[in-house]
């Protein structure tokens, strides 16, 4: 395949997103970004016995959006909600085989998603 | 796999014949034409002379009026910071706001030095009213400069009304005919330009060579202090395999680039068209009809251009985006990354998703690339919008809406 500006890790997500669509009922959603800035993320998550049973998300942005948001929804799933919301953009990122420095914020973008899906969540379902 | 290059404006591919013309300049003619006493510099200073007198052939100028440089940015550098350390008194710039960066950043220093510019705004076909030139004008403006077309959008300015403008108020009009030259005519003399750009790379020649017309009598200080090559315009050996090449090139471009227009506006019809009635929610960009031939710009909405491109490639079809996601990808930081300033001086809205895209096609581009293009387009268009939380926003609204 063809080199171009991301790792090969990068581009399979790329190519072949893992989650995309909604989930319906979702127990949390959390969207973050701007399409002003070129990137928006939706993250849908559904909580059962306190862990994360299923991610979805929808992203508009460029390559290194989309394929964070790709792997967050994998690294998340299975995940207690405090092991989602200890995940940060530098595992997403490590996790894609690297990112360009100017694509960083893709990653920050991705946890962001999670911490929001998961407030969403909390609010919804106070302890 | 397709090999389809769509990206013309970038780069074209080098004619084997400018390749065959440069490669003794690289081998067994070595010399330097400022020593031309013994026989290879002769033979260097032969090749220069030859070159620059091809090179002002396919723009209608004397061969004294061409002084070759680095490529199109020192050449812009060249005509704005040389005719303003040029001028006596005159302090004051007009330029237009989709000028080259060479053009916009060379005015930075000159603004710390106490010049004053003043920033046109073009029209949503990305065109300089000519009218607001003539408004713009001081006594005390040296130089107008405005680009003959635009290398993301495709227009072509009217740089001869311009230029007369320029002319009638004793004010240089200095004209980037980057993307234009070797693609359409272009003649120093019916512009009205007293400085123009050419870039080596734009028509099928080789990249680190480039040169600006100086016409007769125009006030220009040299940047680059050393000897007296380019008759004193420009110090340094001059790159002679490259400006053979470029020479080559021009030849090349005098001789069949009529054919090469010819050829290329209605592919750049077809696939307008085709693009026009297959992808919804799509914007052209650039003046429909006083534009580059084979050359198609736009923009979609909720389609992200970066990603476009990927996928583009991906089918082999290589194309360029002035989105702000694909446009510094070597930078440092996100700050590096910044939406083109000819899609926002054009109305582009920022606020919405958008991805836009330019086509640039070349003299050995096919109807059958064309058409490639239109059969992977739609679908990867489809496909980015399917995965975007605002495509499906805007779908839910148009249901509700009944």
């Amino acid at each position: 395949m063809a080199g171009g500006p991301y790792s090969e890790k990068v581009m399979e997500h790329f190519m072949n997103p893992r989650n995309v669509g909604e989930i319906e009922n979702a127990d949390g959603v959390g969207e973050v970004g701007n399409p002003a800035c070129g990137d928006m993320m939706r993250l849908y998550v559904k909580v059962e016995a306190g862990k994360v049973s299923d991610a979805k998300f929808r992203t508009f942005g460029c390559g290194a959006a989309i394929a964070s948001s790709s792997m967050l929804t994998e690294m998340i799933k299975g995940k207690t909600i405090d092991e989602a919301r200890a995940i940060t953009n530098t595992q997403v990122s490590d996790a894609l085989g690297g990112l360009p420095e100017v694509k960083i914020h893709c990653s920050v973008m991705a946890e962001e998603a999670v911490k929001a899906a998961l407030d969403d969540y909390s609010k919804k379902h106070p302890a | 796999m397709a090999h389809i290059f769509f990206d013309h404006i970038s780069a074209t591919p080098v004619d084997p014949r400018v390749v065959e013309a440069m490669l003794p300049y690289f081998g067994e003619r070595y010399g330097n034409p400022a020593s031309h006493i013994h026989d290879q510099g002769q033979t260097a200073l032969r090749a220069l002379d030859a070159s620059r007198g091809t090179v002002a052939r396919m723009i209608h100028a004397q061969p004294g009026e061409i002084v070759f440089t680095s490529g199109a940015t020192e050449a812009n550098n060249l005509a704005i910071k040389g005719a303003a350390a040029g001028s006596k008194d005159k302090r004051h710039i007009v330029v237009s706001e989709v000028e080259h960066f060479s053009v916009l950043n060379a005015l930075l220093p000159l603004r710390a030095a106490g010049f004053e510019t003043t920033v046109l705004h073009v029209d949503r076909d990305g065109r300089v009213d000519p009218d607001d030139v003539r408004k713009a004008i001081r006594p005390d403006t040296l130089l107008v400069s405005v680009m003959h077309a635009n290398a993301e959008i495709g227009t072509i300015q009217p740089v001869s009304d311009i230029g007369r403008i320029a002319r009638e108020r004793g004010v240089l009009f200095h004209a980037d005919a980057t993307a234009s030259a070797g693609h359409i005519p272009v003649d120093v003399d019916a512009i009205g330009a007293d400085l123009l750009t050419l870039s080596a790379h734009n028509f099928y020649g080789p990249k680190g060579v480039g040169a600006l017309y100086v016409r007769k009598g125009t006030r220009l200080e040299s940047l680059i202090d050393g000897g007296f090559q380019e008759g004193g315009y420009r110090a340094g050996t001059e790159n002679v395999p490259g400006i053979v090449g470029m020479a080559t090139a021009a030849e090349i471009a005098m001789a069949e680039s009529a054919g090469w227009a010819e050829k290329l506006a209605p592919m750049g019809r077809r696939l307008w068209d085709g693009l026009a009635t297959s992808i919804p929610l799509l914007h052209f960009t650039g003046h429909p009809e006083d534009r580059l031939p084979g050359h198609v710009s736009f923009w979609v909405e909720h389609a992200e251009g970066e990603s476009l491109l990927l996928l583009l490639n991906m089918q082999g079809v290589m194309a360029a985006s002035g989105s702000a996601c694909s446009s510094n990808l070597r930078g440092h930081d996100e700050e590096d990354l910044v939406a083109s300033t000819v899609l926002k001086a054009i109305g582009v809205p920022s606020d919405i998703c958008t991805g836009s895209v330019t086509f640039s096609m070349g003299k050995e581009n096919t109807g059958a690339d064309v058409e490639h293009v239109l059969s992977v387009l739609p679908a990867i268009v489809s496909r980015l919008r399917e995965m975007s939380p605002t495509w499906l926003d805007y779908q839910k609204q148009q249901e509700s809406q009944g």
